[in-house]
């Protein structure tokens, strides 16, 4: 999963503080030239795997491009077809919602607080207990995929699943009746592990000494969180968030959970995207919504990093 | 350090090289061939791909070393939804790749055609493709099948009929007779009524939703709609919101408005799988489906949800038309058949001995193996079947009464979109939405795939 290859989040959160120091704008002494070369290799890595991809699917998006048929072997330029089909395909706004309501219930509302509550309150314990937690915390994320949903279904499934056994509720069908909130909750246990590791860090940068002044100036519990850790950890919040809302997304895996069921009630885009490309073989309206949620990403990152910039 | 990481580098590569070597067969410069299914050992279709792995392969390769020609064959196992087999199938062939030999679903042929993705055998294979001997064998019926444009592409591998599934056990509970024969839908929803009645949890099974695929259309909408005397394609136009599918998306509302079937089963990823499992735990009254049930599902001796006293407890009944005479061409009963379909992959670097394979598939000599013990399906050659089929009940119960008044899916290219519009409107029926409405939604969204509503016929 994308998550594997997370990046630390101060480097984000400096290089959104204006300059405090002008720098020569030639500081290294190459050259024009030869800062060209050192820096191609890389830029041709990314024209490569990034920007020509990107084209292509914007590409792909203007054409009738099926994965079998007539059109497979010859594609036709339909222009804004399928762009035009997809802002007026009830479906797609459909899943673009669900998608919102993934975002916010499993990301921002579920790990972010999940994964702030577990690392404030393990902030000052060592020991077996901790370790224990944060263990099972990181279980849950580093866990093959498949082998997790493969799991959650056994948990969830109404005829024999472990968890209508727990509760006395022979049939309740949580993936038929409540599916959103069954990959929500599923999303929240998988991915809390980042966000804790990630405040328990940033935690551990919060001067114990504003702490103790907080505290000596009767300062509750509420006032200190509010007062002195938010302000501290202002940044990591920030780009936590840009990078799990990201991630969820995009994140394909609630399709092994609920395929998107029942009747679409959970196709999320990414699920939608491979439902409609891949099974419903449309590559070329796939590509479109694809290029839709490009730019939805493209938003939502921008909305984050002019957050962080504007609160230096 | 850094020597020490070269040194990794170059173990590694040249574990792969090995690795290359060995799965390129023993005999340097000899021929390799793989061959796919949608079977796995132990899973889905577990007999076909014990077959192909334990008997076809060992003879193929010993008939060709007598002909001096060293070829080894690999079987490429698969065991997941039919859909998503298809996916797979389709990204193989798009990029040039898969196996030589691959099986596909007859109604897949159309569009795999369009899309280059199989070739006319005469043209990839050259001429043994149409003087095969297997060919006198096979009805015109089933040849049809493997034939696109006035082309053959593939070899038949079989045909299938559907019929009404029924446990005598629960319907002896409901005062029904265990030889039951519905003569029209009315006294399949009575039945289900005493079904319920008599405590039976889902008393009648017939497919819905878009979650079971192909398997809503063929072995739910189509044997319901040629019931009504429709057909979903008749002389090149679509049939839009017609009676006979308004009156198809009625019984479903019938049935599952009422309690008669579980709604749920219909939604559920694996509802298929969990249907059948239901029918082989005694919960499920009656259950549409294709001899694909008797011989791999509910089978004693390898099917999915295996049924130890399958044949004292399973009966099963032809599926009647709306009313008597109301069916397609004016029958008092119907089916509904398909058929898998075998070639050679256009990208196979061998053709010729691919083709061999395939044809060795489907020799009397194989297909009377694979289908001894028990696992006796309706093949696509009339002098195996003159042989087998006779200790077989439900095949023959299928041969003889369902294939002479049975019906083929349009074979063309867009009919596989087609068949999901059928799905979703028997999934919003499902869910609630009056037939009409989803007649009329079928219609709307009929004309989006088949190029508007001049290749419609209006209702």
């Amino acid at each position: 999963m994308a998550q594997a290859t997370s990046s630390p989040p101060e480097p984000l959160a400096e290089a959104a503080a204006p300059a405090r120091r002008s720098y020569s704008a030639d500081a290294a002494g190459l050259g024009r030239l030869r800062a060209g070369v050192f820096v191609a290799p890389a830029l041709l890595l990314i024209a490569a795997f990034l920007v020509f991809p990107a084209l292509w699917v914007l590409y792909l998006g203007l054409t009738n491009y099926r994965l079998t048929g007539l059109a497979a072997a010859e594609p036709r330029f339909v222009g804004p077809d399928n762009f035009l089909g997809a802002v007026s395909n009830p479906a797609f706004w459909n899943s673009t919602w669900l998608t919102v309501q993934f975002v916010l219930g499993s990301a921002v509302i579920g790990q972010v607080v999940l994964g702030f509550t577990i690392a404030w309150l393990l902030r000052d314990r060592r020991g077996p207990l901790r370790r224990l937690v944060e263990g099972l915390v990181i279980l849950a994320w580093i866990l093959p995929s498949a082998i997790v949903s493969f799991l959650w279904v056994a948990l969830l499934d109404r005829d024999g699943g472990t968890l209508n056994a727990l509760l006395g509720l022979p049939g309740f069908a949580w993936l038929l009746d409540h599916p959103m909130l069954s990959i929500i909750v599923f999303n929240t246990w998988r991915g809390t592990a980042f966000s804790m590791m990630l405040y328990g860090a940033a935690l551990g940068n919060v001067p114990p000494s504003h702490l103790e002044s907080a505290r000596l100036a009767g300062a509750s519990g509420r006032q200190q969180l509010r007062d002195v850790v938010f302000p501290h950890i202002r940044g990591h919040i920030l780009t936590n968030l840009l990078l799990i809302s990201l991630w969820t997304f995009n994140d394909f895996g609630p399709f092994l959970i609920t395929a998107g069921g029942p009747d679409g009630k959970s196709e999320i885009l990414a699920v939608h995207v491979y439902k409609v490309a891949l099974q419903g073989g449309e590559l070329g309206y796939g590509a479109a919504v694809s290029t839709v949620i490009l730019l939805i990403n493209l938003v939502v990152a921008v909305f984050y990093l002019r957050l962080l910039r504007s609160g230096r | 350090m850094a020597l020490r990481k070269v040194a990794a580098v170059l173990a590694v590569a040249g574990l792969g090289l090995t690795g290359c070597g060995q799965s390129s067969g023993d005999g340097g410069g000899g021929i390799e061939l793989t061959i796919t299914q949608n079977a796995i050992a132990g899973g889905k279709n577990a007999v076909a791909a014990k077959h192909i792995a334990e008997w076809v392969i060992p003879k193929f390769v010993e008939a060709q070393k007598a002909k001096g020609k060293d070829v080894s064959v690999k079987f490429i196992p698969s065991g997941v939804d039919d859909e998503q087999y298809k996916t797979k199938l389709s990204l193989d062939l798009k990029s040039g790749k898969g196996a030589d030999v691959i099986d596909i679903d007859g109604i897949w042929a159309g569009e795999f055609a369009e899309a280059g993705y199989i070739k006319p055998l005469a043209e990839l294979v050259g001429p043994e493709a149409d003087s095969w001997d297997g060919w006198a064998q096979i009805p015109e019926a089933v040849q049809g099948l493997a034939t696109y444009d006035g082309k053959r592409y593939a070899l038949p591998i079989g045909t299938d009929g559907r019929v009404l599934y029924f446990n005598k056990t629960l319907f002896a509970k409901a005062g029904l007779p265990a030889d039951w024969q519905p003569k029209s839908w009315q006294e399949i929803v009575e039945a289900g009524d005493k079904l319920k009645s008599a405590g039976v949890p889902v008393p009648i099974q017939i497919n819905a939703g878009t979650a079971m695929g192909e398997a809503t259309t063929m072995q739910g909408v189509l044997p319901l709609l040629a019931g009504a005397g429709g057909e979903v394609q008749k002389d090149g136009k679509w049939t839009g919101a017609s009676q006979p599918l308004k009156d198809v998306l009625g019984l479903y509302q019938q049935i599952y408005g009422a309690g008669l079937g579980d709604p749920k089963l219909q939604q559920e990823a694996k509802g298929r799988d969990k249907s059948f499992q239901q029918f082989a735990e005694g919960k499920i009254g009656i259950l549409m489906e294709g001899d694909y049930f008797w011989r791999g599902v509910v089978n004693p001796k390898d099917g999915v949800a295996p049924m130890a006293d399958r044949d004292q407890t399973v009966g099963y009944a032809m599926i009647p038309a709306k009313e008597p005479g109301a069916g397609i061409r004016g029958q008092d009963f119907v089916s509904m058949s398909g058929g898998a379909l075998r070639t050679v992959n256009p990208n196979s670097k061998h053709p010729k001995e691919a083709f061999e394979l395939l044809a060795f598939t489907l020799s009397s000599e194989a297909l009377k193996e694979e289908t001894k013990d028990g696992n006796v399906r309706i093949t696509p050659r009339a002098d195996v079947n003159k042989e087998i089929l006779a200790g077989e009940p439900l095949l023959t119960y299928i041969s003889e009464k369902a294939l002479p008044l049975t019906a083929y899916r349009p074979p063309v290219a867009v009919y596989p979109q087609v068949s999901v519009a059928l799905q979703e409107a028997s999934a919003a029926v499902v869910g609630g939405t009056a037939p009409d409405q989803a007649a009329a939604d079928y219609q709307k969204k009929l004309e989006g795939i088949v190029g508007g509503a001049g290749n419609i016929i209006a209702p």
